[in-house]
């Protein structure tokens, strides 16, 4: 036995003899009584919210409110001005940041890669970009799974439109697209909707990187894209 | 370099604070940065009408989570396992470094990025790779400045908390060589940001910690605000990261609670920048290898101490930090520990198997605003009195009791009070004993021998020349009406 193997199970057994307790059903167990704790029923008292306070106009006012808190830009359109709309967040964009080159995962519709830029195609051509080229990139146009009103929160997922994590890490700019159905109120909801798909990789964005290490000052830009723009789609 | 902070070899918390409290720009910083984290947390607190069920649901996750480790840990194993995550097992810290310096290793590289974890300070990672040949790059902001600045990290979310910005600039000034670097926080960002965008794009490994370990699903949440730990933990091929079994939750759910209290507990914002979740590897999106070492040192006891079991609900958000007046007037580097602040003064001393660190359950005036603000409702006062207990226990048993002046002087006191006839002479021999000690103001404030840690952090008010009983008995019956 390797003395790892030999680790684990000295310290499920120190475990167990810390938590064995004549008045709960441990003992059941160590008399043989199996008790398998994915079906054990959720005992949990969750009296917190998990819905919203107002109404839909509500929710989208405060997803745009927390959004603009954390300083990043946000243009509501419907969804035939996608393109439009997009090529005009990226030209406000284009001189200060020279946004030249940007990235879009498979699954993105064409409509949100405005013609005026070069776009690149992660994984098109069985080519997925390298860090050093994806460092080349000036940004980054992806989908999301869902947005939290409450918190301000996009939350990305590996699947189409959205793409790998790095594409929406390593360049300094990233404009992300939102359907309005895709908005919910609280952070329980958000959770419930991402259940079934929660063994993806999943990134919370909300609002541009930053830090607080300098005197707790929220400073915007460290690592992460310093610019984030949001385009909320109405539905039609 | 300076010695990374071992409880083991730490001065008393009362000697070193004595010294930290003379620095008076180490307590502006931590004045001020204390001050505004806790306004930003009141604010992003008060906005929510449900804090306190929030509270009680973290609570009562944390407490089940515990009460239940064996099962959930090893569900994590097996989903994180089946998921393509490699699980290893470390009983102490030596364990734990041996583990990640054989891992990284393997991978034939000599170099990796590290996330801000607590746990790889806990057992002085850095140290263990660079006596191996390993060079660690800390990415984190803060331990950054700590690694660049030799310095030691003094609080469990903001590290350098106790650094302002014109210290800052002359470590990156030194240190990256950038003679004409500013001052503004801006500048000192961006000078980061340019000094580790190379190391993330070069190094194949990184190192870290993790926030939550998912058993219902095997995954891992890392919550961050800079992007540098989405660097980590994305772009090397292999990821290697150290947690205490402590940090399971038993649901994916459950992280619907844990994502609201931390963010809000830990930085006063509503939601940190940056939140990631995985499980084991995803082939074309991050790491190929993923490695998750579930390390013991010492939890396995905390947990066997039902009075004390609740120190591991902590989901290491400082706000009792923050909070603590003892905290704020010493600094982190008091506690001689990684763990500072209320949190550390019951975490550091159980970590040691109660060997060292007993002096920081008494670095507390029992205050309760730890208690307060703690997301996961620790009664943390409760655990240091049960800790003091435990330190005299301890020190009084056996032998070694015998010789203890403390107990001996308790011993000679309950005597003495409970008997009248001892209580009035020792009254008297008080009064003869004490006439050299007392200042011109009738205050004792110094004591010789070990009776002198009560005058070191306090005055004592000197025995009256006439006791009430006295007094009592001089006015006579005649006064009795």
């Amino acid at each position: 036995m390797s003395a790892e193997t030999s680790s684990r199970s000295a310290i499920l057994a120190k475990v167990r003899a810390a938590i064995k307790d004549k008045h709960d059903e441990h003992d059941k167990h160590a008399a043989g009584e199996t008790r398998d704790v994915e079906n054990t029923k959720d005992t949990m008292t969750r009296n917190y919210r998990t819905q919203a306070l107002g109404d839909r106009k509500a929710v989208l006012d405060r997803l745009v409110d927390r959004l603009i808190d954390y300083d990043a830009h946000v243009a509501v359109c419907l969804p035939g001005e996608l393109a439009a709309t997009v090529a005009a967040l990226l030209a406000r964009r284009a001189v200060e940041l020279r946004l030249r080159r940007l990235v879009a995962p498979q699954g993105l519709p064409a409509s949100a890669m405005p013609p005026g830029f070069d776009f690149v195609v992660d994984g098109s051509g069985g080519h997925l970009l390298t860090a050093a080229e994806l460092d080349q990139i000036d940004g980054v146009v992806t989908s999301a799974t869902i947005a939290i009103a409450e918190t301000g929160t996009l939350v990305l997922q590996n699947a189409p439109g959205q793409g790998r994590r790095a594409l929406s890490l390593v360049p300094d700019y990233h404009c992300c697209i939102v359907a309005v159905e895709d908005i919910v109120a609280t952070v329980p909801e958000a959770f419930a909707r991402l259940q079934a798909t929660a063994s993806l990789p999943t990134t919370f964005i909300s609002g541009p990187s930053a830090t607080a290490d300098i005197e707790m000052t929220r400073i915007k830009g460290v690592h992460g894209p310093r610019f984030l723009d949001v385009l909320l789609v109405r539905s039609a | 370099m300076s010695a990374p902070l071992d409880p083991a070899t730490a001065p008393t918390f009362p000697m070193a604070a004595r010294t930290l409290v003379g620095d008076t720009q180490l307590r502006k910083n931590v004045r001020h940065a204390t001050d505004v984290i806790q306004a930003k947390r009141r604010r992003v607190v008060d906005e929510m009408p449900d804090w306190q069920a929030l509270r009680e649901s973290g609570r009562q996750i944390r407490e089940h989570t515990m009460r239940h480790l064996d099962r959930y840990l090893e569900q994590f194993e097996r989903n994180c396992t089946a998921a393509g995550g490699v699980v290893h097992w470390a009983a102490d810290a030596d364990e734990a470094r041996r583990i990640i310096v054989r891992l990284v290793q393997q991978t034939g590289s000599d170099e990796v990025i590290k996330i801000k974890s607590m746990t790889t300070e806990e057992i002085q990672l850095n140290k263990a790779l660079q006596a191996a040949g390993i060079k660690a790059y800390e990415t984190d902001l803060a331990e950054l400045i700590i690694q660049l600045g030799e310095d030691q990290p003094s609080h469990i979310v903001v590290p350098a908390l106790h650094k302002n910005r014109q210290q800052i600039r002359e470590i990156f000034r030194s240190t990256m060589n950038l003679p004409d670097l500013g001052e503004s926080p801006q500048d000192l960002a961006d000078a980061a940001r340019r000094f580790l965008r190379e190391k993330f794009l070069r190094v194949r490994t990184g190192v870290g910690g993790a926030n939550f370990l998912v058993a219902e699903t095997g995954g891992v949440c890392v919550t961050e605000s800079e992007g540098n730990g989405r660097m980590c933990l994305t772009l090397p091929e292999t990821l290697i990261a150290v947690a205490g079994i402590d940090k399971i939750l038993p649901r994916y759910q459950d992280l619907e609670v844990m994502l609201q209290l931390l963010p809000r507990s830990a930085t006063g914002e509503r939601m940190n920048p940056y939140n990631s979740l995985w499980t084991g590897v995803h082939t074309g999106d991050g790491p190929t290898s993923f490695h998750l070492v579930l390390m013991d040192n010492g939890r396995s006891e905390i947990l066997a101490d039902e009075e004390a079991r609740q120190t591991l609900y902590c989901i290491r958000c400082g706000a009792c930090q923050n909070v603590c007046p003892v905290y704020r007037q010493t600094g982190g580097h008091a506690y001689g520990s990684v763990y500072a602040g209320p949190i550390g003064a019951i975490l550091t001393p159980q970590l040691q198997h109660m060997e060292h660190a007993q002096s920081l359950p008494y670095a507390s005036s029992l205050c309760g605003a730890c208690y307060e603000v703690c997301p996961v409702k620790i009664d943390i006062p409760e655990v240091l009195i049960h800790l003091r207990n435990k330190v005299v226990e301890q020190n009084t048993a056996g032998i070694k009791g015998l010789f203890d002046a403390e107990a001996a002087a308790m011993k000679t006191m309950a005597m003495i009070f409970r008997s009248e006839r001892r209580f009035r002479a020792a009254q008297r021999l008080g009064r003869m004993a004490q006439s050299p000690l007392v200042g011109s103001d009738g205050w004792i404030h110094w004591l010789p021998g070990f009776a002198g840690g009560w005058t070191q952090v306090r005055d004592l008010e000197s025995i009256p020349k006439e006791s009430f009983r006295e007094w009592w008995e001089k006015r006579g019956a005649s006064d009795v009406r």
